[in-house]
């Protein structure tokens, strides 16, 4: 029955924030918002027993895309509220949207299994320790991914330092 | 169950009223060490040695009016000291004080503070940007951009941690330490325990870091337009967190509640004083650090500071965690 009431809980709080931020005018309110449904999402997580993953959503999400997303609406100086009306006037792309929800909601529904079939079942996960778990699949079976992914997220971070580097020569020239 | 609940409360009543005295206290000891440090007494008037002076501190600060600024964001500027108070008080449920004695024994206990420090930096931010003041803004987003950068230095310090204990529970963490052959962390990881201390004195905003206090530049940082209690309540904030990184410090790097082998082999005698003791001396220990610290150094430059973040200590982390590795794997 708890985890019942808890999970309501949760998912109501998830979408209202989800629709609330969206139609926010003042975007640091709408980002508030945002914070609210992923620290929310975290609670999700550990219902499901998954607490490293719950720890690492609220220390990622929470902890640094959102700071920077922060940071981004100060830098621009978006301090005024929006003019614009929230809606979209365009029908081609209400009816995108629409279809492109349904589309998740139905895939939701058709790949639902309630009962799991597979090496790391339930028990298995708390027989090890879902933190061991993912550490064993992720640098196993997963290992190449892992390590592809990796050097994506250095590519980035090598051309922002050449980036800053450029600039400071040029200013200093 | 509701023996398990009401026990709880219990056990959280205590600790909380524990902390808190301790911080009212530990305001106090501030005044009086560094008022040694500059050769003078400190508070010497409200009661013997200005004992009860954290008392009158308390009621004056509670009597004050409240202000809030007309073209504030009234809600958030309300809001934002009490996302930092309860992020930090948040902390000490994870935290074993002595064997056994621990509120929420998590699995991931350290994430878990790592997390909460993490949401309770938008507190910060929403100081700044809510008091809709030039010198709010500025010093709030300086003290966030530090809270941000040293946050990886510290997560990075605790990876070798981590690594060396295999587990990310503090109660395991503290007993791998007593197994392993140093006894304690602090000294197979002098470089982690290094970045470690360093990047806690900065998320605290503790001097030589204290930004908020650099009243030529910024007045008084995201603290500006704040007054009376909500003043308070960051003020408290940052001493609870003050003592969690401290007490993170004592678990992670020296031990906890445990002397290492070798010293009991020496000294049996040490084997009798409780665990709760051991704890207690290194966190004292470790405020005093803070203390000393911040009567002897001077402030950090805003662009050193960052630099002193990004091109020094998370290097040493890295460098650390490999270290930390090739000793976990061949030795």
């Amino acid at each position: 029955m708890a985890p019942l009431i808890l999970f309501t809980y949760f998912a109501t709080v998830i979408v209202s924030s989800a629709v609330i931020a969206i139609t926010r005018k003042n975007l640091v309110h709408s980002l508030l918002w945002i914070l609210l449904m992923f620290i929310h999402l975290g609670g999700i997580y550990l219902l499901l027993n998954a607490e490293f993953l719950a720890m690492v959503q609220i220390i990622v999400y929470a902890g640094a895309i959102l700071v920077m997303f922060i940071f981004t609406i100060f830098l621009l100086n978006l301090k005024e509220e929006i003019k614009e009306s929230v809606f979209i006037r365009s029908w081609g792309a209400r009816l995108y949207a629409v279809l492109l929800l349904l589309f998740s909601v139905f895939i939701g529904i058709f790949t639902y299994e309630k009962q799991y079939t597979g090496p790391y079942s339930i028990d298995y996960i708390v027989k090890h320790g879902h933190t061991k778990t993912i550490g064993i699949v992720l640098f196993n079976e997963y290992l190449l991914p892992l390590i592809i992914l990796g050097f994506i997220l250095l590519v980035p971070l090598i051309g922002v330092g050449l980036a800053s580097l450029r600039r400071k020569i040029n200013g200093t020239s | 169950m509701l023996e398990f609940l009401i026990v709880t409360i219990i056990k959280t009543a205590v600790v909380l009223a524990i902390v808190l005295t301790h911080v009212a206290l530990t305001t106090l000891a501030e005044r009086k060490i560094i008022g040694r440090a500059q050769a003078r007494y400190g508070p010497m008037e409200v009661g013997p040695h200005g004992i009860l002076q954290p008392l009158a501190d308390f009621i004056k600060i509670f009597f004050k009016e409240d202000i809030v600024p007309a073209q504030a964001d009234k809600f958030l500027f309300r809001v934002a000291p009490l996302i930092v108070l309860v992020f930090s008080i948040v902390n000490l449920t994870v935290i074993p004080f002595t064997h056994g004695f621990i509120l929420a024994d998590l699995n991931v206990g350290l994430l878990f503070i790592l997390a909460m420090a993490s949401i309770s930096v938008y507190g910060v931010i929403l100081a700044g940007w809510a008091s809709n003041s030039r010198y709010s803004f500025l010093g709030g987003i300086r003290s966030a951009s530090q809270v941000l950068s040293y946050e990886i230095a510290l997560g990075l310090s605790l990876a070798g941690v981590v690594l060396m204990a295999g587990s990310l529970k503090l109660s395991d963490i503290v007993i791998a330490q007593q197994k392993s052959v140093f006894g304690i962390y602090a000294i197979p990881q002098i470089i982690g325990f290094f970045v470690f201390v360093v990047s806690a004195f900065a998320e605290t905003n503790r001097a030589p870091f204290d930004l908020p206090e650099a009243e030529t530049e910024l007045v008084a940082g995201y603290l500006t337009e704040y007054s009376a209690f909500r003043y308070a309540a960051f003020f408290l904030g940052e001493y609870v967190a003050m003592y969690v990184m401290a007490s993170l410090c004592s678990l992670c790097f020296l031990g906890g509640w445990t002397v290492p082998n070798y010293v009991l082999s020496i000294l049996p005698f040490l084997d009798k004083i409780p665990g709760i003791i051991w704890f207690a001396i290194k966190v004292y220990a470790f405020i005093f650090l803070y203390i000393w610290v911040r009567a002897t150094f001077p402030r950090y430059r805003f662009d050193q500071l960052l630099s002193l973040g990004w091109k020094v200590l998370i290097p040493l982390g890295i460098v650390n965690i490999l270290i930390t590795a090739f000793l976990k794997r061949f030795v």
